[in-house]
């Protein structure tokens, strides 16, 4: 098994409050990681850690090491746009640009100058679409705005977004809270269909969808990392009592 | 059940408060537009009388089929008072020079035009048209009661029974007042124009624009995308606020300070004007800008930036073009409340007689509104008409730059 992902030790302070506790935490490649736990704990800003997002706030300081390919993301041997290139996310709302849906999907490859020619991006950005299955609702109408999608639309055409700058990890961030049940069971399948290609961790509330979705579950309580394993064993004998109860559904 | 009623009524009444209001104000419009329009509408004709005019080559001295530069030598006084002469035979010599006063003082330079446009006028009757003396043209539309006394008016019972006459033989015409469009400004009423000021008022907003807009813009990006949070921003951000709300005059002393007196800029031209404008035009825009692009959701950052886009192209890929309609609003506004602006230009002396019409920013010349002040304080009937129509201009132009401004905003406006 290779890590996709490694993080020691990771401290993260918004100005004087500590959010997170000294978290040691892996993620295999391939495979698809949930992070659960109740609000506020620190699940969503360690997840935010991985590709520096937490950057953009300015109280925010993070301690520790982050590797990628044993790349240490928060020294200077990687540049943020760079890590961000190989770490791809998907939020919590559809955030689609009010844009076109090809431009939408044709932005990142764009920036990151995977080519000039029409017909290859035509293809990257089909192809994108395709993985996010995407593609069959939208081929005869790419020129329409990415927001006149419907919710579960949008949020498959934020995966296709992230995917078309081929990362090596995606990161969700609630990516089904915002979705009625059908468009979440489509993501589901989704996620699973992803995973032949790339890491993905999830960061969900929901955890029958951990349990559906991912290999391997990682339980926060209170910007500590109480327990992890594979999902199997997390959701049927936890070693400690607070994941129990959690997942019993006694707090949280 | 009581309180509900209450409640509905309240809500009546504040229905009819709401009416009210908007009524009224309709109403003080709607007085402006009726009041302005009714004076000023006459501005862009003018009364015109036909006279026949035989081009004697003897009495202008000229050759036959003579050059442009000979006919523009010629002197046409005597041309004109010999015509006049054969005209008004039965009249006495004294007579015949107050009925020459019916007519604008520079017919001379209305025969010369004509004769310079159709040479083959040349040895030949015609009759044309010559513009009326102020008095005239505003006894003929009505803007002066004919029937005070003999000595409360410029015009004597001798000529009004002459102009009498003109109108019995159908030699009066109204018609458009084209060099009111095209000339500058002149002593005389007759001949005076908005030419030069609109041009004038157009440099002016032009320099306005080209150096207020990108500026603002460039202000605005960095303090709200860039700078750090701190002492130092929020400094700026009070000053820029309190920025806005100086009065305009004291925008006009900077001008006169330091683009005048320290670099030594032409005084009185288009340039200096644009610039003057461009201090007080900055803020507004700064501020539309700056509220725009903080209305622009933070999702929309956050997915440019989470596919690896820089700073600055998440800011001119996204952010910019989601705040340009907002920042447009706020454009249009300060620049409209800049084309209304008398009182900075009157402080480095856009305020002067321009009788040419500007080609350059660089050359002297004066806006619409001082125009407008300046045509009110005329002493002669004429220019009240002038001003009106002055102003009816300045109106289109602001609904028209209105207009203009709601449908870029509609054309850019996105939803997300």
């Amino acid at each position: 098994m290779v890590n996709a992902i490694t993080t020691e030790n990771v401290n993260v302070f918004y100005g004087d409050k500590q959010a997170i506790n000294n978290i040691s935490l892996n993620f295999l490649k391939n495979k698809v990681t949930a992070l659960i736990g109740p609000s506020g704990c620190g699940k969503s800003t360690f997840l935010r850690c991985l590709n520096r997002m937490n950057d953009v706030i300015e109280i925010c300081r993070v301690e520790g090491k982050i590797s990628i390919n044993d790349q240490d993301i928060y020294k200077d041997q990687i540049e943020v746009e760079q890590l961000r290139e190989k770490v791809g996310m998907v939020f919590q709302k559809p955030n689609p640009f009010p844009k076109s849906i090809y431009d939408n999907v044709a932005y990142g490859p764009r920036i990151h100058g995977f080519t000039d020619k029409k017909n290859e991006m035509d293809e990257i950005v089909a192809t994108a679409l395709k993985k996010a299955g995407l593609f069959e609702e939208v081929k005869n109408r790419l020129d329409d705005l990415g927001t006149s999608l419907s919710g579960g639309q949008q949020q498959r055409l934020c995966i296709a977004r992230a995917i078309a700058v081929k990362p090596e990890v995606i990161l969700m961030d609630e990516p089904c809270s915002a979705l009625d049940p059908i468009a979440t069971s489509i993501i589901e399948e989704l996620i699973t269909e992803l995973k032949e290609s790339y890491t993905i961790i999830i960061v969900t509330h929901s955890m029958q969808q951990a349990a559906r979705v991912s290999d391997k579950t990682a339980f926060f309580h209170l910007g500590n990392l109480i327990e992890e394993g594979d999902t199997t064993k997390i959701f049927t004998k936890p070693d400690n009592q607070k994941t129990n109860d959690y997942i019993t559904g006694r707090f949280g | 059940m009581t309180n509900l009623i209450k409640r509905k009524k309240a809500e009546r009444r504040f229905q009819l408060y709401g009416i009210f209001a908007v009524s009224l104000s309709l109403l003080f419009v709607l007085t402006l537009i009726v009041n302005i329009f009714s004076s000023g509408i006459g501005g862009f004709y003018k009364t015109s009388f036909l006279m026949e005019i035989h081009f004697d080559q003897k009495l202008l001295k000229l050759e036959d089929n003579p050059s442009s530069e000979q006919i523009e030598d010629a002197s046409f006084r005597k041309l004109i008072s010999y015509n006049f002469k054969e005209n008004f035979s039965q009249y006495s010599k004294d007579e015949i020079k107050q009925i020459k006063k019916l007519f604008y003082r520079k017919i001379d330079k209305e025969t010369q035009s004509y004769l310079l446009k159709n040479p083959q006028y040349l040895n030949q009757k015609v009759e044309l048209l010559f513009t009326a003396s102020t008095d005239i043209d505003q006894i003929h539309k009505g803007n002066f009661n004919r029937n005070i006394p003999e000595k409360q008016r410029s015009i004597n019972n001798f000529q009004l029974g002459i102009y009498d006459q003109f109108i019995e033989t159908g030699k009066v015409k109204k018609v458009f007042n084209k060099r009111y469009f095209i000339s500058g400004d002149s002593r005389d009423p007759e001949s005076a124009g908005v030419a030069s000021s609109v041009m004038g008022s157009v440099f002016t907003i032009l320099i306005c624009f080209l150096l207020s807009f990108p500026i603002a813009i460039f202000a605005s990006i960095y303090l709200e995308e860039f700078a750090k949070s701190g002492k130092v921003t929020d400094l700026i951000e009070i000053n820029i606020n309190n920025l806005a709300a100086v009065p305009s005059i004291i925008f006009g002393l900077l001008g006169l300070g330091i683009l005048l007196n320290f670099f030594g800029l032409p005084r009185s031209t288009s340039l200096v004007g644009g610039m003057v404008l461009s201090f007080m035009t900055l803020p507004t825009i700064i501020v539309a800008c700056r509220s725009s692009l903080r209305a622009v959701p933070p999702s929309i950052r956050e997915g440019a930036l989470a596919l690896g886009a820089t700073k600055n192209q998440v800011v001119f890929h996204h952010v910019l073009p989601l705040a340009m309609p907002g920042t447009l609003t706020g454009t249009i506004i300060g620049l409209a409340r800049a084309v209304g602006e008398t009182a900075p230009l009157l402080m480095i002396g856009m305020v002067a007689f321009i009788m040419n019409v500007p080609s350059t920013p660089l050359e002297p010349a004066v806006g619409m509104p001082a125009q407008i002040y300046l045509w009110s304080e005329s002493a002669e009937r004429g220019f009240i008409e002038k001003t009106s129509s002055a102003i009816i201009l300045l109106l289109i132009f602001l609904i028209v730059v209105n207009f203009v401004s709601v449908y870029f905003r509609k054309k850019y406006e996105k939803k997300w």
